[in-house]
């Protein structure tokens, strides 16, 4: 009974900071309709900007966290203006053949300046080991995640629901046309949750490192994941993707513990079933129009 | 009665031999000849090529994006494998056109999944197929060998007249045959009124269902069609090669594959083979001046190819020809590339 609940924890942890990676991406494909295969590109810069900044400057953990997420952030801007914009209008082949090379681009580029093994970065004291919890073992690494993104989680839903650009952002999602017309500026809105997501999955990035392993070929291995969150969530709204993490998280977890060997098995069966069962995601309607 | 003869005329017209296109395929079997040393690699092209031109059926004739066409090819790479390893079917030609078959009758079970939903659920499924198959293989590694492959694969004789020798000039002519007959009959699906129907419904699926085009038959009818040819891609890779991995099914295969594809341009069959050249000799290049992170340029490629538009680059490249086959037969463009956009 015990294995069941630290399963679930771990699991959700894992959904979590699936979320949190992989948020951004939702409003990429909800608001502009743009295949972005290259989200994970970002996510693993935040981590090695924060892998650098602990182990070889010397940094405190908490305080790399947040430059992960500028980092991150002021990159997606930067390509965002020069590149992306550009590929709006164009066709999902076009799209995805971009993003795909941008990836290609980012493995190669890391494994050229960081090296090819796998990166750890160096925890404070405080975040290992493990705590009891009726009996439940609660990694205390995990607990942050959930803290943090449970945190994150919810202040991104009242900024969605209660400001006004939430509900600008809304608006352009669900109709840019008409949301043009009313005067919102949508490519600002846009370029502005486009950097915004890619933060976020930097932020993502450094955190995962510990539990998803940090190496060039991080954006390749996780793009996947990413693209069930967005796709099985849906993306008119952050509950979808939310729930979507969840279940992958545990599905995932429960899956690598129970049936080791067929773990990626069960979760593109699962991916497959629900696509097909609802293929315009499971909570509301499809990320592509 | 006038407009479908002017169709069916137009049609004929379209499926006319050119002499460009002779020429190219004498190209190509003049460089067996030219380059007898590098026979390894060009066997490897026409793989390519063949792999190509499956993409290109289901891509630029039908507008279907998939990122997991490496599904297909893996499988008739195992078939022909296996079937090789435990003496099966010892004959080439009969296990190569099983190998086809069986990734065939998978297309044609995974292409009722594919048919659904719109390109990003379509990009989804494939892709998942692709990795569920790259799982499953791992998981049965003691039948397919896990990450080492299977080991030990002995080819028997062409027909049983032609051993494959080492330097890979039967493996060379073997597939460039196969290559060849299978172009031929990709040229007649396109070019007859079944085409001609694909290419209403990558147009516009709406109106194509309109007129009265049963949509989803044709597209599951090529869908198994492209599956077959990268069946046989596989089972050459196989069969040439005498090894078969886990890796037959990795996305970076797929994702090639698609490069390969804008490269050469989709939607008029000889994208993919010149593609392949191309990517080939990209490759090759890269390799040579970064051996490690030639990744990066061939995704630099993808970029920049994507950023200046696929249409400019390709009427960029058909100038010089374009030009010399204007001085010499005082046509109009005789080489154009149709392009087409699968979105």
């Amino acid at each position: 009974m015990t294995t069941l609940f630290t399963i679930l924890f771990d699991g959700v942890a894992y959904g979590m900071l699936l979320f949190v990676l992989a948020c951004g991406l939702a409003v990429t494909l909800g608001l502009m309709n743009f295949v972005n295969l290259a989200h994970g590109a970002f996510a693993m810069a935040g981590g090695y900007v924060c892998a650098v900044l602990v182990n070889n400057s010397g940094w405190p953990f908490f305080a790399a966290l947040p430059l992960a997420f500028v980092a991150s952030a002021a990159i997606g801007v930067l390509l965002e203006r020069t590149l992306y914009r550009h590929l709006y209008a164009r066709s999902h082949l076009d799209q995805v053949l971009f993003s795909i090379g941008l990836v290609f681009m980012s493995v190669a580029a890391v494994d050229y300046i960081m090296g090819s093994s796998r990166v750890f970065i160096k925890l404070p004291a405080a975040l290992e080991g493990q705590i009891d919890v009726l009996g439940v073992g609660i990694g205390r690494y995990r607990l942050m995640i959930v803290v943090i993104c449970g945190l994150l989680t919810l202040a991104l839903q009242l900024v969605l629901a209660k400001t006004r650009f939430g509900s600008r952002l809304r608006a352009a999602v669900d109709d840019p046309r008409a949301a043009i017309g009313l005067g919102i500026n949508v490519p600002q809105v846009f370029a502005f949750t486009f950097a915004f997501g890619c933060g976020l999955a930097g932020l993502g990035g450094a955190l995962s490192a510990e539990i998803l392993g940090l190496d060039p070929y991080f954006p390749l291995k996780f793009m996947i994941y990413f693209l069930i969150v967005v796709t099985v969530g849906g993306s008119s709204s952050i509950t979808g993707p939310f729930l979507a993490s969840l279940l992958l998280g545990i599905a995932d977890v429960a899956g690598k513990y129970y049936v080791p060997k067929m773990g990626p098995f069960v979760i593109y069966t699962v991916m497959i079933v629900i696509l097909l069962w609802r293929p315009n995601g499971l909570f509301g309607r499809t990320a592509a129009r | 009665m006038t407009a479908l003869a002017d169709v069916s005329s137009h049609a004929i017209a379209g499926a006319r031999w050119r002499i460009a296109e002779v020429s190219f395929w004498l190209l190509a079997l003049a460089c067996a000849f030219l380059f007898p040393s590098r026979y390894l690699i060009m066997t490897d092209i026409l793989r390519l090529a063949l792999f190509a031109l499956s993409l290109d059926l289901i891509l630029g004739y039908a507008g279907i994006v998939s990122l997991g066409h490496a599904a297909f090819f893996g499988v008739g790479a195992y078939c022909a494998g296996l079937m090789a390893l435990h003496g099966i079917i010892n004959e080439p030609v009969i296990a190569l056109v099983v190998a086809g078959l069986v990734a065939a009758v998978l297309g044609f079970l995974t292409s009722f999944l594919v048919i659904r939903g719109v390109d990003l659920t379509r990009l989804m499924v494939t892709l998942g197929i692709a990795l569920l198959l790259e799982a499953l293989a791992e998981r049965f590694s003691n039948i397919t060998g896990g990450t080492d492959g299977l080991q030990g694969i002995e080819m028997h004789p062409i027909l049983g007249l032609f051993a494959f020798d080492m330097f890979g000039k039967t493996g060379f002519f073997y597939s460039l045959i196969v290559l060849f007959i299978l172009f031929l009959l990709a040229r007649r699906v396109v070019h007859s009124p079944f085409g001609l129907s694909l290419r209403a419904i990558r147009n516009n699926p709406l109106r194509a269902a309109a007129i009265g085009v049963p949509v989803n038959r044709r597209l599951i009818a090529i869908y198994t069609l492209a599956a077959f040819y990268a069946g046989i891609a596989g089972a050459l890779f196989t069969q040439t090669t005498a090894l078969a991995s886990l890796d037959v099914f990795a996305f970076e295969r797929s994702a090639d594959l698609m490069l390969v594809l804008v490269i050469g341009g989709t939607g008029y069959l000889y994208g993919g083979l010149i593609g392949a050249v191309v990517f080939r000799m990209l490759q090759e290049l890269f390799q040579s001046i970064t051996p490690q992170y030639w990744l990066f340029w061939i995704g630099l490629v993808l970029v920049v190819i994507v950023l200046v538009g696929r249409a400019r680059i390709h009427r960029w490249a058909l100038f010089v020809p374009n030009l010399i086959i204007r001085q010499f037969a005082g046509r109009k463009a005789v080489v154009a590339a149709p392009e087409s956009d699968a979105s």
